[in-house]
């Protein structure tokens, strides 16, 4: 990888902001912190990429560090294109599948799992 | 929602709750159970459902249907046509549920609504192993201004100005540490990340460290160009596996574009990044101690000053500072000091990252405002204790921290109120204590892992834990004269004064804070040998009070070693000699006929 200037930096950001907030395919995270792995946060991640390959659907499937509320891993966030994310907690492989049914495949969110929509207040 | 086919989901938002929703639920649970439908169809209240001017509303799922309108005369005619004869009330109609209608706002929920990230803003957003999405979040913009635009002696002055203190413990101003360690002579200098986060229960450093290991670094970077030093090193525990694989793989990402190593973005400006991996010494995480460690030596304190920041590494001037505390950084640079100082209060700025944890509803990791009160935190962002208990105490800071009880929980989260209220910021760590947490049973638990870990080298922390231990032992036994308690104190105290490092002299803190708000339970143990919240074995005996006692029989399948008997309908009997106090009867009765003896009549002046 070539060492990046200033005005790289820069065009990199815009680049990739434009490429995440213009995500074609409905984006799943997967919260791996050590307390999502611990509460199971693996097993839901291979479920998910066990569905996905069989149906052959086109998904952004991302991990990412805690989400803060601990008490309530497994979770994992969907995002539909043009949608506000939606958190959902308390998983296990059997919710999940219904959710990739519910949610990916038809737009619907589950709302029985659903723990919130939106996103957190920062700064 | 269990097995049933259908629920019926009764608005209770104030607005239906206004128009008699409340007796609506009750007239449909009578309803199906009058029908026979209670086992198939569910009845359960939701919060608002949005549609307030046509209340009281209900929604049915899985059909995702909303009637609206419905009065508790309507329900049985709604009932007979809706369910058993299938038919849709159009007039009551509203509208097809879109299905989205119950989820709730991330800002509506209390767990979210009351934090503020800063810190971790991109928890839950970001791959942390992917460098582009974080700069894609405006990710080392802070340190490309801080090349095109400061001296280091203006982001010296910038970190003043924000009024950033130490999140590590002590909350010593960032700014005015690196401006001494600028001027300190010598021109080969260091900078260090403490994530020797020891303290049980307290995880603020790691999640960072997993969550947006790219945060810490950029403010590593940052202070280095401020500070004049050319070498880096992250010491963090090696019981944190994940982190230290995300640093490492961050540190690797960085160096390939650029952001660390040689001429950082083109400028003249170099700096390297290293890390060292701690065994997980309680100790490593004092200062002194933890350059020792780095420089391969044994981990124990050494006498300040001189100050690291003075002599340090390898006796150059050394910059620590903590993970949190760099991870602020380059949100400060990019926001600018202003607008950090414009959070928290008169003396501690910005936001706290705690890990809440113990007997909590919600546990987790929370990031608030300074200055928002411990009630607010525990009450409403971990939504109170659960399984209707009462709160009793929060440990805050750690080992070293103190227990505060109730009547201190209105003061607000600020270095100079907590240290005043005999507690302490400390890292982050809260754990909340309800009624089933004896107080002295604690201190003997801090004090055990603090004698565990004293380093040894000061009398006064190696011995005075391990006596401070040996009464505490004796009083959850039941051996302690109440001299004992005055004998406690004393050590208590000499620890404080006595020992060298940070670590010693808050050592006793467990001891101090619990005797100081909670006396009348360390008496009780001492002087009528009991303890109230049922934890010291040698103190409890439980009976059965017949008067209490239906015959459930709940508690004789509790009972892991038979002790209780008795027939069906009648009181039951405990056996004294069989019963190992494991506490499942008085937990699993309903009746409060289970008890130790009534504790209440004791009275202590």
């Amino acid at each position: 990888m070539a060492k990046l200037s200033i005005e790289d930096l820069k065009n990199l950001r815009d680049t990739m902001y434009r490429k995440m907030t213009n995500e074609e395919n409905p984006k799943i995270i997967v919260h791996m912190g050590t307390c999502g792995i611990a509460s199971g946060a693996q097993e839901i991640y291979d479920t998910i990429v066990r569905e996905l390959t069989q149906e052959k659907i086109n998904v952004t499937l991302k991990t990412s560090g805690c989400a803060g509320l601990c008490s309530r891993e497994p979770m994992i966030t969907i995002q539909l294109p043009g949608k506000a994310p939606v958190k959902y907690a308390d998983l296990n492989p059997k919710k999940v599948i219904k959710i990739l049914n519910q949610h990916i495949r038809n737009g619907v969110p589950v709302a029985d799992y659903a723990l919130a929509i939106g996103s957190e207040t920062t700064y | 929602m269990g097995s049933k086919r259908t629920t019926i989901y009764v608005c209770m938002g104030t607005s239906c709750d206004a128009r008699k929703s409340r007796r609506l639920q009750e007239a449909f649970s009578r309803a199906l159970k009058d029908k026979g439908l209670h086992d198939e169809i569910d009845v359960s209240a939701t919060s608002c459902l949005g549609y307030c001017d046509e209340g009281p509303n209900i929604l049915i799922e899985p059909e995702n249907l909303m009637y609206h309108n419905l009065n508790e005369e309507d329900v049985p005619f709604f009932i007979e046509e809706h369910f058993i004869k299938g038919n849709r009330l159009e007039n009551y109609i509203l509208a097809p549920g879109n299905g989205e209608l119950k989820i709730p706002d991330m800002t509506d929920i209390n767990f979210f609504k009351h934090q503020r990230l800063v810190v971790l803003r991109n928890r839950g957003r970001l791959e942390p192993d992917s460098i582009d999405e974080y700069i894609a979040m405006d990710g080392y913009a802070a340190l490309s201004k801080v090349l095109e635009e400061y001296t280091p002696e203006s982001i010296i002055v910038e970190i003043i100005d924000s009024g950033l203190r130490g999140r590590g413990g002590a909350g010593f101003p960032t700014g005015r540490k690196w401006q001494i360690c600028r001027n300190a002579p010598g021109n080969e200098k260091y900078i260090v990340c403490n994530a020797d986060e020891g303290d049980p229960g307290a995880f603020m450093d790691r999640s960072i460290l997993e969550s947006d290991p790219h945060a810490v670094i950029e403010g590593m970077i940052i202070g280095a160009r401020a500070i004049g030093a050319n070498q880096g090193f992250v010491y963090i525990r090696d019981e944190y596996p994940l982190a230290v694989q995300r640093i490492k793989k961050a540190i690797q990402q960085a160096e390939d574009y650029g952001l660390l190593g040689d001429h950082i973005l083109g400028s003249d400006f170099s700096f390297t990044l290293k890390i060292v991996r701690g065994a997980g010494a309680f100790v490593c995480g004092e200062e002194t101690a933890l350059l020792a460690s780095i420089e391969g030596k044994v981990g124990r304190p050494r006498q300040r000053p001189p100050f690291p920041v003075i002599k340090g590494l390898w006796r150059k001037p050394t910059n620590i500072n903590n993970v949190e505390t760099w991870a602020n950084v380059p949100h400060i640079i990019r926001n600018g000091a202003k607008w950090f100082s414009n959070i928290g209060t008169a003396k501690s700025k910005g936001t706290k990252i705690f890990s809440l944890v113990g007997k909590v509803t919600n546990t987790g990791l929370v990031e608030v405002p300074m200055g928002i009160t411990l009630r607010e935190v525990i009450f409403d962002i971990g939504a109170g204790i659960p399984g209707d208990k009462k709160f009793k105490a929060v440990q805050i800071g750690g080992p070293s921290g103190g227990c505060l009880p109730d009547k201190m929980l209105d003061i607000p989260i600020d270095y100079d109120q907590l240290v005043q209220a005999g507690a302490m910021m400390g890292s982050g760590g809260l754990i909340v204590m309800d009624e089933t947490t004896c107080m002295v049973d604690l201190a003997k638990y801090f004090t055990k892992f603090l004698y565990e870990e004293s380093c040894g080298k000061c009398w006064s922390c190696r011995e005075g834990l391990r006596r401070m231990l040996e009464i505490l032992t004796k009083i959850t036994e039941g051996k302690a004269k109440e001299e004992d308690l005055d004998t406690l104190r004393d050590l208590a105290e000499m620890t404080k004064y006595a020992s060298m490092c940070g670590l010693g002299q808050t050592a006793a803190n467990p001891v101090l804070s619990t005797l100081k708000y909670f006396e009348k339970e360390y008496i009780l143990h001492v002087r009528y040998k009991r303890c109230p919240a049922k934890v010291c074995k040698a103190l409890i005996n439980f009976y059965v009070i017949p008067e209490r006692c239906t015959g459930c029989m709940r508690c004789v399948a509790a009972c892991p070693t038979g002790a209780i008997t008795g027939p069906r309908s009648e009181p039951h009997n405990i056996d004294q000699s069989k019963c190992i106090k494991c506490r499942a009867c008085y937990e699993i009765c309903k009746f409060n006929a289970i008890e130790d003896v009534i504790v209440d009549a004791i009275v202590i002046k």
